[in-house]
């Protein structure tokens, strides 16, 4: 299933740094989003953009999880030549992950 | 003791003006804040300030104050902002002029100073977050402000201030401000900074809570964005908040609109650094208790790093960039010939650029070759070309090449565009909070 069926995203910067929050439209959902969307799934999805660590940080009361990718701005905010330097439409590339439904 | 209503009346410099009306009008606020300063704004205000003294505040400072300040003097609502970026002295004058122009009494600004602290990081060995000293940056340093926390502001919501005017402070302390002010939170009461830090993290982006920046057809709709109303905290001596809007205002706010602007840019929930407290939101809960109305609670806090992040702003390169479009059948292969033109081209005409992007705006501009699907034909397509460079003679070459494919490239390339600039950019280090002081300075009438 697509991500974005059953989660919503949003996109944050700080310097060289994403930060890219997935919540669950429906808490029941969210056990398979922690099952399915790791660390290592992201940083393959993103492996020509990011090119530093991914941190995960779950939040279940929230039914949500946070995703942190270092040096994922083209080398910072204020300085990249990237089109969307701020990597806002980073969020969207995130729910056009698929996973498995059960 | 009542609750403190806290509008939020921009979430960017350039964020729309009508919201915060609306806020003062109909909100039943006791505090309208404007969030206006960005990462690099600082830097660019300062270079402002040096070719004119009385500027390096923002732009839009005359024309949100002309909006709101009449409606706020008459019913006592409080005015907090970082719209003083470079110069909060030079802002809290324009404010007093415009006062005074609208025939205003008693009305008592404070400029709130002390976040430049260039001349400290001169006297001391600093590592920025590139692992460099930051005095290597020699003539290119621009400007060095640290984040100042809640306390000025608090002395001066202590000193009557009906309008407070800041440079660069941590964005959730104009919201965690009159908190302490209003219900007298003590300094070192972890827990409710932590919560107060989450209502202000909650607020300062405005309407990216109520909806804005949210909606996906089909999947998140949202009503009426044209007419997005800004959002109101409703807080309680606790800390805990419900998050509310005026009604009849567009947008929304439910748990979905809430949870995103929780997470928005905090990185580690459990530690989110401030000058006041490291907050911790992974206990956070949000529940919808009625029509546009979420409450939020269950943030707590630790005691403060008692180090300062300081933003260090500097030119860093040059950039130039230059666009042309394709359309029709063959779009997609004349906008490739474009661009290895453009690259034959600047070796040819031995053009010093660094770093060099060629992308096809439609294809794969955003997210890259990898992430974007190449197995249908785009009807039109938009190159541009951008590099870095050490010059700006150099940076204006870049987009003068893409220029010259009008009358030297494929077929049917139109609306071209070029441009060149010297790229501020910022880098951050961290200072001992002992080493700043930060000064009120009060304007009255």
């Amino acid at each position: 299933m697509q991500l974005r069926k059953m989660a919503h995203s949003r996109a944050g910067d700080k310097g060289d740094i994403s930060n890219l929050s997935l919540i669950a439209y429906d808490s029941k959902d969210y056990p398979l989003l922690e099952k399915y969307v790791t660390v290592e799934l992201v940083k393959a999805h993103f492996a020509d953009i990011v090119f530093g660590d991914v941190v995960r940080y779950t939040l279940p009361e929230l039914g949500a999880m946070n995703f942190v990718l270092q040096k994922a701005l083209g080398g910072g905010v204020t300085r990249s030549l990237a089109l969307d330097a701020h990597g806002k439409c980073l969020s969207s590339a995130l729910l056009n992950l698929h996973i498995p439904d059960a | 003791m009542k609750n403190i209503r806290i509008g939020a009346g921009a979430g960017y410099s350039g964020d729309r003006i009508e919201p915060a009306i609306e806020l003062a009008e109909k909100g039943d606020i006791d505090y309208l804040i404007f969030e206006c300063l960005a990462e690099r704004t600082i830097a660019l205000a300062q270079q402002a300030k040096m070719k004119d003294p009385s500027l390096g505040y923002d732009p839009l400072l005359a024309d949100r104050m002309h909006a709101v300040l009449r409606i706020c003097s008459e019913k006592g609502i409080k005015i907090i902002t970082n719209m003083g970026a470079a110069n909060p002295q030079g802002a809290a004058a324009k404010i007093k002029e415009i006062a005074v122009s609208l025939g205003l009494v008693n009305l008592k600004i404070a400029a709130i100073s002390g976040d430049d602290v260039l001349s400290v990081l001169q006297q001391g060995n600093y590592i920025d977050d590139s692992g460099q000293p930051v005095m290597a940056l020699g003539d290119k340093l621009l400007s060095a402000n640290a984040y100042l926390g809640a306390q000025p502001l608090v002395d001066a919501l202590a000193q009557g201030a009906d309008v407070i005017v800041t440079g660069r402070v941590a964005d959730p302390a104009l919201v965690l401000a009159p908190l302490i002010h209003a219900f007298g939170w003590a300094m070192d009461d972890w827990h409710r900074l932590g919560q107060g830090t989450l209502v202000g993290h909650l607020l300062e982006c405005a309407g990216q809570i109520t909806g804005g920046y949210f909606a996906d057809p089909g999947y998140k709709d949202v009503a009426d964005l044209a007419r997005l109303g800004f959002p109101i905290g409703e807080v309680s001596e606790d800390g805990s908040v419900v998050i509310t809007k005026v009604a009849g205002s567009g947008g929304q706010v439910t748990a979905a609109t809430c949870k995103e602007q929780l997470l928005y840019e905090i990185h580690d929930p459990a530690a989110y650094l401030t000058p006041d407290v490291v907050a911790d939101f992974s206990a956070v809960t949000v529940s919808e208790v009625g029509i546009d109305r979420v409450a939020i609670q269950g943030a707590t806090g630790h005691p403060k790093t008692g180090m300062l992040k300081v933003s260090v702003g500097y030119i860093d390169s040059y950039v130039g960039e230059g666009q042309m479009s394709y359309a029709g059948p063959g779009a997609l292969a004349r906008a490739t010939l474009a661009c290895d033109i453009v690259a034959e081209r600047l070796k040819i005409a031995d053009v010093k650029v660094g770093e060099i992007r060629y992308d096809l705006i439609g294809v794969n501009a955003i997210h890259g070759a990898s992430l974007s699907p190449t197995d249908t034909e785009p009807y039109e397509v938009r190159i541009r070309v951008t590099g870095r460079t050490d010059s700006l003679k150099e940076a204006i070459r870049i987009g003068n090449e893409v220029e010259t494919l009008y009358t030297c490239g494929p077929a049917g390339g139109g609306g071209a565009t070029k441009a060149a600039k010297d790229v501020v950019a910022v880098r951050s280090t961290l200072l001992p909070e002992a080493l700043v002081t930060a000064s009120i300075h009060y304007e009255e009438i």
